[in-house]
């Protein structure tokens, strides 16, 4: 019994467990959602919705309808390689939301740097001339490229919260509106407007037009007709980086220092401004990398005329970091969790009446209850116990941080068990499908 | 020269409204970064309030008695039932704010994620297309114009006249005086002190009797009505009377100015203008004609538009650069309140 009650009190357990309630709740939310317009609509019938909730949940081993008209499923490799290749941006953008939240910092400029990194990889990886340099060469450059420009855009909210203390909410919002003009600006300006295929406006070429794009690496035999490639590699080994960056290193323990308390972190000599700028900028890269390796596939289009909305991939980083509990390696899993859900969107738009903004609406109550998981966990270890002495020594040492902040918007987002090892992660995953 | 006060004050209107959302919810101690997802709930459900009369007829009969009077009445309510729709959105805020003592942060960003999408899905479902838009030319129909004034289509009006009372609408004059009467409740009566001592220092107004939580609920609806109230008004006079689950960045723009205005009505007032010009800029750059001599100068000098589209956000990227020092924050803004730490 003592046993149990300890596997109750561990931290990760709680968080796992106040993640998967949150993903059932915003499962349950949709569902409802779909039943109450399925119910109240004249055109649609109850089991029209009952259709569209089970592709909410099962969408991802849909493999369309049978000649009777209903649903079928089973193993799709389509799907599965298609959720893989989407899971990329995801799993990358979370990494960059979840970074800048160990450091204090809510990066809500995902879409921003993800914009910026989209943009210098299709214009270097279109204008090198692969007759000259080795397209692999090419390659190599334009997802360098995504990178820099990426970190660089995450610097700017980095170094004016830093030095200016300006909200770095704002300044991030700011700054995605102004990558969005200055991407549809550039080009708008450019020649790499697709006009070589009849009908085609506002895009731009595919990289595979200079012969440039990412390796398939057998992955494409693994699940043939569906669009995924090595990318998704490196966007593990980059989890993998991060994971090691944050607990291993002495900068990782520096910026969470940072972001537990500022005024403390620089009081032990560390300095925290340099710190906030290279979170920040970190951060961006993250995002950078996340528009380069999508678009480096070379059977992704870029609709460059951006400037009217910012892509959702930058703001699903948030849910994904924040269902992860800012844990790099969970970020993996709650990454293709998310990609899981968007194809089923796509599904439920192909396959029923409704379409896949439910799943936005299940990511945003996902969202929503992350934002007191920490009331969830007290629940989670407060049902078998009223009230113990961790969970409230914890909510008041992240008030307490909170209030020495000197933004007046620190989230106080709990600090995670860091040593989570991927094991611990794996029953999460098993849970969400 | 009209048409550029005119155009400002359409973009500067809905800013300013909720700008002023904006500061009652801080004031009262919680960050608002739900506006532009409160914006965007108002927006939709009062445009579905109007296409819905539409539908049932009792639009088109005022429409063909030429009942002006009853048009603009019918107006006002659109903005009473989105004002209402803000409010009820902004308890989620409140809810999860105030009694949960959530991250104040990530709530307004799940009610941003969530006014999308509810919007889209409900959008795309009624009307098969991603774009909610009245019957009609209904945008126009609440549009007063000399003629229905009394002024015959040939009169000339003098230069006040033709910018405030020639194709201007009634919100804007309705929002300039909610805007007033809000400023004065918040700085002038006992309610307002109250409100705002729950945003400087919650404990010791609850010590003096003050229901810290109800003041704070309190805030936070006015800010969630404002705000969708807003959030119809740009719908109606920017964006042609249609929803689309987009405000383009107009509550995000709304918080800038209100920290630009240092949480004060009267400068948030001034910074709305100077951003709405801006706006009105981006928006309409070439046909601005400022001296009246039929020369549209900054369509010729031929900057991109992406230029003009950036600039404010640009400007207000510079602005808060330069301000930050001197800003001041409620003090227990951000910072849920809990009774145990009195």
């Amino acid at each position: 019994m003592k046993q149990k009650s300890d596997f109750w009190k561990r931290d990760t357990t709680r968080s796992v467990l106040a993640s998967l309630i949150s993903i059932v709740i915003g499962m349950v939310v949709g569902g409802i959602v779909i039943l109450i317009v399925g119910m109240t609509n004249k055109s649609l019938t109850i089991g029209s919705a009952l259709e569209g909730i089970r592709l909410v949940i099962g969408g991802i081993f849909c493999t369309g309808r049978d000649a009777a008209g209903s649903l079928t499923f089973g193993f799709s490799p389509v799907n599965l390689g298609n959720m893989l290749f989407r899971a990329i941006p995801l799993i990358l953008t979370g990494l960059s939301v979840a970074i800048a939240f160990k450091t204090g910092l809510f990066n809500i400029g995902a879409p921003g740097q993800y914009l910026m990194g989209t943009a210098a990889t299709l214009f270097i990886a279109l204008s090198i001339p692969t007759a000259a340099v080795p397209a692999w060469i090419v390659w190599i450059l334009a997802f360098l490229g995504g990178m820099a420009a990426g970190a660089v855009w995450g610097a700017i909210p980095g170094a004016v919260k830093a030095f200016l203390n300006i909200n770095e909410v704002l300044a991030c919002i700011m700054t995605n509106w102004i990558a969005a003009n200055l991407v549809t600006w550039a080009f708008d300006a450019s020649s790499l407007k697709n006009v070589a295929e009849y009908g085609k406006t506002g895009y731009v070429y595919k990289t595979t037009f200079n012969g440039v794009a990412t390796p398939k690496l057998g992955l494409d035999k693994l699940f043939p007709g569906s669009q995924v490639n090595a990318g998704i590699l490196i966007a593990l080994l980059f989890a993998v980086l991060i994971y090691i960056l944050m607990s291993k290193t002495t900068l990782g323990y520096e910026l969470k220092a940072c972001g537990a308390n500022r005024h403390a972190a620089r009081y032990a000599g560390i300095r925290d401004k340099r710190n906030i700028v290279l979170s920040m900028a970190i951060a961006g890269a993250l995002a950078g990398t996340a528009g380069s390796l999508y678009y480096l596939s070379g059977n992704t289009e870029f609709f460059w005329s951006t400037y009217q909305s910012l892509p959702a991939v930058g703001f699903n980083g948030i849910p994904v970091a924040l269902l992860a509990v800012n844990n790099p390696i969970a970020v993996i899993f709650t990454g293709i969790f998310m990609s899981a859900l968007d194809v089923a969107g796509q599904q439920l738009t192909s396959l029923t009446a409704y379409n896949e903004y439910i799943t936005s609406v299940i990511i945003a109550v996902i969202v929503y209850l992350s934002a007191f998981s920490l009331v969830i966990k007290m629940w989670i270890s407060g049902g078998r116990k009223p009230r113990h002495g961790k969970a409230a020594k914890e909510d008041a040492a992240v008030e307490s941080a909170s209030e020495l902040g000197s933004s007046a918007v620190t989230p106080p987002v709990p600090d995670p068990a860091d040593e989570t090892p991927p094991a611990e992660a794996a029953p999460e995953k098993g849970g969400e499908e | 020269m009209s048409f550029l006060i005119q155009q400002t004050l359409i973009y500067a209107v809905p800013l300013m409204i909720v700008a002023l959302a904006g500061i009652f919810s801080e004031r009262s101690g919680t960050i608002n970064l739900a506006l532009e997802g409160i914006m965007i709930f108002g927006a939709f459900i009062g445009v579905l309030f109007i296409k819905l009369s539409q539908s049932a007829g009792m639009f088109a009969d005022a429409k063909a008695a030429g009942d002006w009077g009853a048009l603009q009445g019918f107006m006002l309510l659109a903005m009473l039932v989105s004002a209402a729709a803000g409010a009820i959105f902004s308890l989620l805020l409140s809810f999860a704010c105030i009694n949960l003592r959530a991250d104040q942060t990530i709530g307004g960003t799940a009610l941003n994620l969530m006014a999308p999408a509810l919007v889209l899905f409900l959008i795309r479902i009624i009307a098969n297309q991603n774009t909610l838009q009245m019957n009609g030319d209904a945008a126009s129909w609440f549009m007063i114009k000399k003629t229905m004034l009394g002024y015959a289509k040939t009169d000339q009006l003098g230069f006040f006249a033709n910018t405030f009372l020639n194709k201007v609408w009634l919100s804007t004059y309705v929002c300039l005086l909610v805007f007033i009467i809000l400023s004065i409740l918040l700085y002038k009566t006992r309610f307002g002190l109250r409100l705002r001592s729950c945003g400087e220092n919650p404990q010791a107004s609850d010590s003096l009797g003050i229901n810290v939580y109800r003041m704070r609920y309190t805030g936070t609806s006015i800010s969630g009505a404002l705000a969708g109230m807003g959030g119809f008004v740009y719908a109606l006079t920017t964006a042609n009377g249609s929803a689309n689950g987009d405000v383009a960045g107009f509550g995000f723009l709304a918080l800038a100015v209100m920290i630009f205005g240092n949480w004060n009505p009267l400068n948030v007032a001034g910074a709305s203008l100077l951003f709405g010009l801006f706006k009105c800029i981006a928006a309409s750059y070439s046909s601005i004609d400022l001296n009246g001599d039929g020369v549209y100068w900054l369509a010729q000098i031929g900057i991109s538009p992406n230029f003009y589209r950036l600039l404010p956000y640009l400007i207000t990227l510079l602005v808060l650069a330069f301000t930050s020092k001197s800003s001041r924050a409620p003090k227990a803004e951000g910072i849920p309140y809990d009774k145990s730490t009195r």
